[in-house]
């Protein structure tokens, strides 16, 4: 695979702008446009070398390889003759259908663009079809196309599509090409492999904290402790004194060491005295943050979603109340944020990784003081996302040091500065009731209290009080239930500041919603697959993926004592999960997942592979907070700083997983963010049936499942 | 402080901090990019590379210590029986998938074998449990040196 080289990225801006195509294939004179570039996301030049431009970020989870295949399969090209090449900033050619803005986040590149890629490829093969009949004065529907190439069957004439690139600039199409039928798709549907892997195994890769290794000065930053403190005072003298350090730079609620290296800007950094300031945050801790939370989730709420009379039934038939609490979270990318700048007179260029690269651009250029076109940002793979990168504060922090230092630097945080300066997943509490007559679930009321990401993220007021994320899984449930209402809460957060989490509301709600369920099927003597079963008539998908999860299962066969297996099923991110897994608890509370065993309908399949390997990191990712994971803030300042007290789940604590695909001819839906939200409940409600004790906050505490405190 | 490293196979003359850790050697003063800066305290094993074959966290030794050993990164493992084996078995069986952490993932795995040509499970986690993985690509890692390690001559 191409690496996306800063030469790439100029070559695309201008190929996609059109008129500028002429100026980089000098060699082909004024008059004929020799690069066939038929839309955003196809190039072929003279050479016959075909480049698939991707609108999406590559973060691991495979989406150079998918949205190539979707790209390829419909042109007729093979992987191994495609270079891939990262999308430069522009919303206007690789904005999503919906939000009008490149961004990869929501598990949404699939569906965004399962269609328009394919019709893509679709279009440039028919206009190099045509140009070839038009050549060959032949019936364009006399050709057929493979491996980049037009064929003449009835006279044996072959064409490259770079021989024919010139020619098909001029074909114009009357509409769009046809889509290939499905039995006709040779990539859309297999196990490519993923064209990022063969650099990812050698070190060949390139990500944004890799560029220019060896040759530019590197600086790390320690930021203001506390939300909103400030410098108050620093002698930079101690730093300077040091071999290989450069520059202090000192801004108001920053300080930055540039240094010949990382050690030395590391160093530099550790010889300062920072007075801080710690400002209106300095004296809140989590004690605060939770007190808020559970005060403020006490008041009624927006209505998100109300069917029947939900306090009615409620009324009726034996009634659980529940809370449920989620704790704050890390993102913990394993690249710590960097972000490579040089700043000149009129102009500003990036180099990083991003998972929104046109609000990169603008939050460079804000902090520049430019204008976004005078940004030139170089999209670089991603050592990990998660929404971490969907936010720009570290674009803002890099470009305001940055603007300080003469030259290129490469601002690097440190591990412990990456963790205490997130953008936090935000505390949840869902205050819950239910009640079950005649086996079914009769009433339902689900109060979720959160701070907003959208409301940061987009600097603009909630519509009617309700954040639509924060109740994302919570309004359309998988199961027939007459009477519900759920609310939304807005509180402000403290002391943090929040940010997107792979899975972000559907973590919180599934977890919270498949764990009442399950307490609902126990209190009323159901088996929890039956009882759900049972409510599910209107949602055959559903379950579809919950009765396959189960027999994968072995649901319902013996198990050990304090051994025990949990079910959940979820629609969210346009896909059906369902997860069974099996854990087992030791009499000092330790907990050791045996097996997830999981059933995706997730639609059409690009590549069933990547499927799996999705739904297998989903589900650690999501075992892992619901093991470890806690943010706890003391006097303003995050406690935790890496992964000592920060802990990630290690092989020796991994899982089996077992994944089983439902063929479906469905629209596609998102399989990055599902995995997570499926772990935790069917964690719980399996605790729950090895020890009878029900965790109704994560992460789960060893001291309830040994006895040692009460639930 | 002045002294020659030997990477790769190959020596370079380094002119560095004699307390800097190898990794920033590596990374910022040879170019060697591969090896990654994840943690600075040895708790994550992305800076995992071989010290005469012995993996050891690059961002906790400082370069000065490493003498006239031999330092193999993931830029040169495929040098070696084992890395070559286990970079392939990486492949076929798809571990990566952001792929920060397996340059480190991948020296640990290739010590392992070279050590214990047939590792057992709880071998694995004794050598691999270093490193993590925020992807959650465990499943395919064990998998993966156990690929390997079927297609490792015996010693």
């Amino acid at each position: 695979m191409n690496r996306p080289s800063r030469r790439g990225f100029l070559a695309t801006g201008a190929a996609v702008a059109g008129a500028l195509l002429v100026g980089v294939e000098p060699a082909r004179g004024a008059g004929a446009r020799a690069t066939f570039a038929p839309n955003a996301f196809i190039r072929i030049d003279p050479a016959n070398r075909v480049t698939l431009i991707i609108p999406q970020e590559e973060m691991g989870q495979g989406v150079y390889t998918a949205l190539s295949q979707l790209l390829a399969d419909e042109l007729d090209a093979s992987l191994a003759q495609v270079a891939v090449e990262a999308a430069p900033p522009n919303d206007a050619l690789y904005g999503g259908p919906k939000s009008h803005m490149q961004s990869t986040g929501g598990s949404t590149s699939i569906r965004n663009f399962y269609t328009g890629l394919r019709q893509a490829g679709a279009n440039a093969r028919a206009m190099l079809v045509q140009a070839a009949a038009s050549q060959w004065k032949v019936d364009p529907a006399a050709c057929r196309t493979a491996d980049g190439e037009v064929l003449h069957d009835a006279s044996g004439r072959r064409l490259t599509y770079g021989t024919l690139a010139a020619r098909a600039n001029a074909i114009k199409l009357a509409g769009n090409a046809p889509l290939k039928d499905a039995k006709a798709l040779r990539l859309i549907g297999r196990p490519v492999k993923r064209l990022d892997a063969p650099d990812k195994v050698t070190g060949r890769a390139e990500y944004g904290i890799d560029v220019m290794a060896g040759r530019i000065r590197v600086a790390t930053l320690a930021q203001s402790p506390t939300v909103g403190g400030k410098v108050r005072h620093v002698d930079p003298a101690p730093a300077l004194a040091l071999p290989g350090v450069r520059q202090v730079v000192v801004l108001d609620d920053v300080v930055a060491v540039v240094g010949d290296h990382m050690w030395a800007a590391q160093k530099g950094l550790a010889a300062l005295a920072i007075d801080w300031a710690p400002g209106a945050n300095g004296a809140i801790g989590s004690a605060e943050i939770w007190g808020q939370l559970r005060r403020e989730s006490a008041r009624k709420g927006v209505i998100a979603n109300s069917v029947g009379d939900a306090d009615s039934a409620l009324g009726q038939g034996s009634r659980i109340d529940a809370v449920y609490e989620m704790p704050l979270l890390a993102h913990a990318t394993m690249e710590p944020l960097n972000v490579v700048v040089h700043c000149s007179p009129g102009k500003c260029e990036l180099w990083t990784g991003t998972q929104v690269q046109t609000r990169a651009q603008k939050a460079a250029a804000a902090a520049a003081g430019l204008q976004p076109e005078q940004v030139v940002l170089n999209n670089h793979m991603l050592g990990g996302g998660f929404g971490r990168r969907l936010d720009t504060d570290m674009i803002t922090v890099a470009v305001r040091i940055a603007k300080q230092v003469k030259g290129p630097v490469k601002i690097v945080w440190s591990r412990e500065e990456d963790m205490r300066h997130d953008v936090y997943r935000p505390a949840y509490r869902n205050v819950m009731a239910g009640s079950v007559r005649d086996g079914r679930i009769q009433g339902w009321t689900h109060r979720i209290a959160a701070a907003s990401v959208s409301l940061r993220m987009s600097g603009k007021p909630l519509v009617g009080g309700l954040d639509k994320g924060s109740v994302d899984g919570a309004t359309e449930l998988v199961y027939d239930i007459p009477n519900q209402r759920v609310e939304y809460v807005h509180v402000e957060p403290r002391a943090v500041n929040v940010g997107y989490w792979r899975g972000v509301g559907p973590n919180n709600c599934v977890f919270a919603i498949e764990s009442l369920v399950d307490e609902l099927a126990h209190a009323a003597g159901k088996d929890p697959v039956a009882f759900r079963l049972a409510m599910m008539g209107k949602s055959p998908r559903a379950a579809g993926v919950l009765r396959l999860a189960a027999a994968k299962a072995g649901w319902g066969s013996p198990l050990g004592h304090r051994v025990g297996r949990g079910v959940c099923v979820q629609n969210v991110f346009g896909s059906y999960v369902a997860a069974v897994c099996e854990v087992e608890v030791d009499d000092h509370g330790d907990v050791r997942v045996r097996r997830y065993v999981a059933a995706v309908d997730c639609g059409l399949v690009v590549n069933p592979d990547t499927v799996v390997a999705q739904i297998q990191g989903g589900l650690i990712f999501g075992l892992t907070a619901a093991l470890h994971g806690d943010i706890t803030v003391r006097n303003g300042r995050v406690q935790q700083g890496n992964f000592n007290d920060y802990r990630m789940l290690r092989i020796h604590e991994a899982p089996a997983i077992d994944v089983h695909l439902v063929r479906s001819d469905a629209p596609p839906g998102g399989i990055g963010e599902p995995g997570v939200s499926a772990s935790t409940p069917s964690l719980v409600n399996a605790i729950a049936a090895a020890t009878g004790i029900r965790l109704r906050r994560l992460p789960i505490d060893r001291d309830i499942l040994a006895g040692r405190k009460r639930a | 402080m002045k002294a020659d490293l030997t990477v790769n196979r190959r020596s370079y003359s380094v002119n560095a901090p004699e307390d800097m850790p190898l990794l920033w050697v590596l990374r910022d003063i040879l170019g060697l990019s591969g090896t990654k800066y994840g943690c600075g305290m040895a708790q994550c094993g992305a800076c995992t590379v071989h010290v005469d074959g012995k993996p050891i966290r690059s961002c906790v030794l400082p370069w000065a210590r490493v003498g006239g050993r031999e330092v193999t990164t993931i830029e040169g493992v495929d040098a070696t029986p084992a890395g070559k084996k286990v970079q392939r078995a990486w492949l076929d069986l798809e571990v990566v998938q952001c792929g920060y952490c397996q340059s480190g993932q991948i020296m640990s795995a290739s010590a392992l074998l070279a050590r214990r040509p047939s590792p057992s499970d709880a071998d694995i986690d004794a050598a691999m449990a270093g490193n993590i993985c925020r992807c959650g690509t465990y499943v395919r890692i064990r998998a993966a040196i156990k690929r390997a390690a079927s297609a490792a001559p015996r010693p």
